[in-house]
């Protein structure tokens, strides 16, 4: 299936990738080429047939609900690219609140 | 003799009785790296030579007294640089993590780092490990042992080629549709998948949840029982980690035989696209199974035409999503100079991450977006479902089934990379075990005329490893093609 410069720019959006337009025109190409093979999907008869949930049967993994220790704030802040005091530090979000 | 050429096992017995001192080991291998890694590329970091000497004289002092020693100690690894590892940089062949450090071990780490393995370093990888030639890491590509100009296969190319290289004893990679299986065939070594549940991914950054494994690349089939004995426990840090009992795996390797073995033969993996020369050598390995007591069936897997296609939805679906939280806010690479916190995001993640990884995220949207959800992601996510009933079925009949791993052996670098759906066809007989989460392994079986390795594959029930384990093993032993090393020139 054919995909269009516009869904292109949509699913760009959606992902958070700010693509130049040079990438644009080459992912129209190769999605649409890739998608044309996933087609064969189609002829497959899925009625009736579950998705897969899981993919060694197995049920949900519960566990105790008790603290344990964890990472030292220092120690997860320092890979941050830019931190203040122990906290994340974003490009402000609102205008003049 | 040269140290670096021993097994896994043959090392530890040299030092487990103190024949040879752990700072002997280290020395061994850093030699050969400095000798051949400029030419292979299989590390994107390597631990400084002096922190690793100092490392192998202090366990060395503490073993005068008492020679107490543990499986793993002293023993040189190279860790895929996925695998976080505290205090060593992980960075996914990508500029978004360039810069990262893990404030913690992976759970596979944990025991090596008790029992004071050496950590040689982290090797090369596609970026994320989205790619089957080890071309997509930031950081250039690796090179195939057997022939330079060759790619060493993808994703844990950078592990398959440094255990070729005799550059580590052993290694781990990861393996999401193929990435342990397809470099240590490339790479004439041995590579194993485990069940999924097997192996607990905690610190394993996540490609493909559903997907995704951690194994052991070696040189020999005893080699990877002896690593898979470390890693497979259960671990309720991951919770799809299985909490089924885990056996001795060395002990399957020890039989040389597979009398009252069935082993299945499906004719959908011998079809158009499988090289010739490939064809001839994994038919002649499956001949060498029987030859040493297997009984072979031909067996159908229908739905195996369509697994590639329900693979690269599955796989970057869940890719998208995993990967949205490289953000640039908690950790790794951001954009400098950006308008507000919306175009913060879109150029961090258009500046760190590769072309491939971008169409990996682009198809993965497209393919949960609303409108496409039902016909691209839901529809594979059945068709996965009966690629499991054909394996439930297959498994009715025979023990095991044994095929081709790549369809041709190592292509030259460069030749697949224009075109993103030839490269995703190389994965088509590694997808089923991995949708079906099954053990499998990659086991030498040959060469082509050109003189580069081909690998036989074998899979087996879900947390059936030591009999998949066993079979890899009789036929290792019966054939040695690991004698014939790789010159590196």
């Amino acid at each position: 299936m054919a995909i269009t410069q516009a869904e292109v720019e949509h699913m760009a959006r959606l992902a958070r990738l700010d693509l130049s337009e040079q990438e644009k025109a080459l992912f129209c190409e190769q999605l649409s080429h890739i998608l044309s093979y996933m087609d064969q999907l189609r002829q497959v008869p899925t009625d009736g047939v579950p998705h897969t949930s899981t993919v060694i049967e197995q049920s949900n993994a519960f566990r105790d609900d008790i603290p344990t220790p964890s990472l030292p704030v220092q120690a997860v802040i320092a890979n941050a690219p830019e931190a203040v005091d122990g906290f994340f530090v974003v490009p402000k979000i609102l205008e003049n609140p | 003799m040269s140290l670096v050429k021993l097994s896994l096992q043959e090392l530890q017995r040299l030092f487990t009785c103190g024949e040879i001192s752990a700072f002997e080991i280290a020395r061994a291998y850093l030699l050969r790296i400095n000798q051949v890694e400029p030419k292979i590329k299989a590390y994107i970091t390597l631990t400084p030579k002096d922190q690793l000497l100092a490392q192998a004289e202090a366990l060395d002092r503490s073993l005068k007294a008492w020679r107490k020693t543990e499986p793993m100690m002293a023993m040189p690894l190279a860790i895929k640089d996925n695998i976080c590892t505290e205090g060593v940089r992980t960075t996914c062949g990508s500029i978004m993590l360039e810069h990262f450090v893990p404030p913690y071990d992976a759970a596979v780490v944990e025991p090596l780092r008790q029992q004071r393995f050496f950590l040689l370093g982290k090797t090369n990888l596609d970026e994320f490990a989205m790619g089957s030639s080890s071309e997509h890491s930031a950081f250039g590509p690796t090179k195939n042992p057997w022939k330079l100009t060759h790619s060493p296969g993808g994703s844990s190319g950078g592990s398959a080629a440094a255990v070729a290289a005799d550059e580590c004893v052993a290694a781990l990679g990861s393996d999401t549709g193929g990435s342990i299986r397809l470099p240590a065939a490339a790479c004439g070594v041995v590579g194993l998948k485990p069940t999924y549940g097997r192996v607990s991914r905690y610190g394993l950054v996540a490609f493909a949840s559903s997907l995704d494994q951690i194994g052991p690349i070696t040189k020999t089939v005893t080699d990877a029982a002896i690593l898979l004995n470390v890693l497979a426990k259960h671990d309720p840090r991951d919770s799809t980690s299985a909490t089924v009992p885990v056996p001795d795996f060395t002990k399957s390797t020890k039989r040389k035989d597979l009398k009252k073995l069935k082993v299945g033969i499906p004719q959908e993996f011998f079809t158009d696209g499988l090289d010739t020369e490939v064809e001839r050598t994994v038919r002649e390995a499956i001949a060498e199974l029987e030859r040493l007591g297997a009984q072979l069936c031909d067996i159908s897997l229908p739905m195996t035409e369509h697994a590639i296609a329900a693979y690269y939805l599955i796989a970057t679906a869940e890719a998208s999503s995993n990967l949205a939280r490289y953000d640039g806010v908690k950790y790794g690479f951001r954009s400098k100079e950006t308008r507000d916190l919306l175009d913060m995001y879109c150029q961090t993640r258009a500046q760190g991450f590769g072309p491939e990884v971008k169409r990996r995220i682009m198809l993965g949207t497209y393919a949960l977006s609303a409108g496409y959800y039902e016909a691209y992601y839901g529809k594979a996510q059945a068709v996965r479902t009966l690629i499991r009933q054909d394996f439930d079925a297959a498994f009715q009949e025979v023990d095991l089934i044994a095929t081709p791993v790549m369809p041709t052996p190592a292509f030259p670098l460069g030749e697949k990379l224009k075109d993103p759906l030839q490269m995703y066809l190389l994965d088509m007989y590694t997808i089923p075990a991995s949708l079906a989460g099954l053990p499998a392994i990659a086991v030498p079986c040959g060469f082509s005329s050109a003189g580069l390795p081909i690998g036989l594959q074998i899979m087996g029930r879900p947390f059936e490893e030591p009999l998949v384990l066993r079979a890899a093993s009789a036929y290792e032993q019966a054939t040695n093609w690991r004698k014939k090393r790789p010159v590196i020139r």
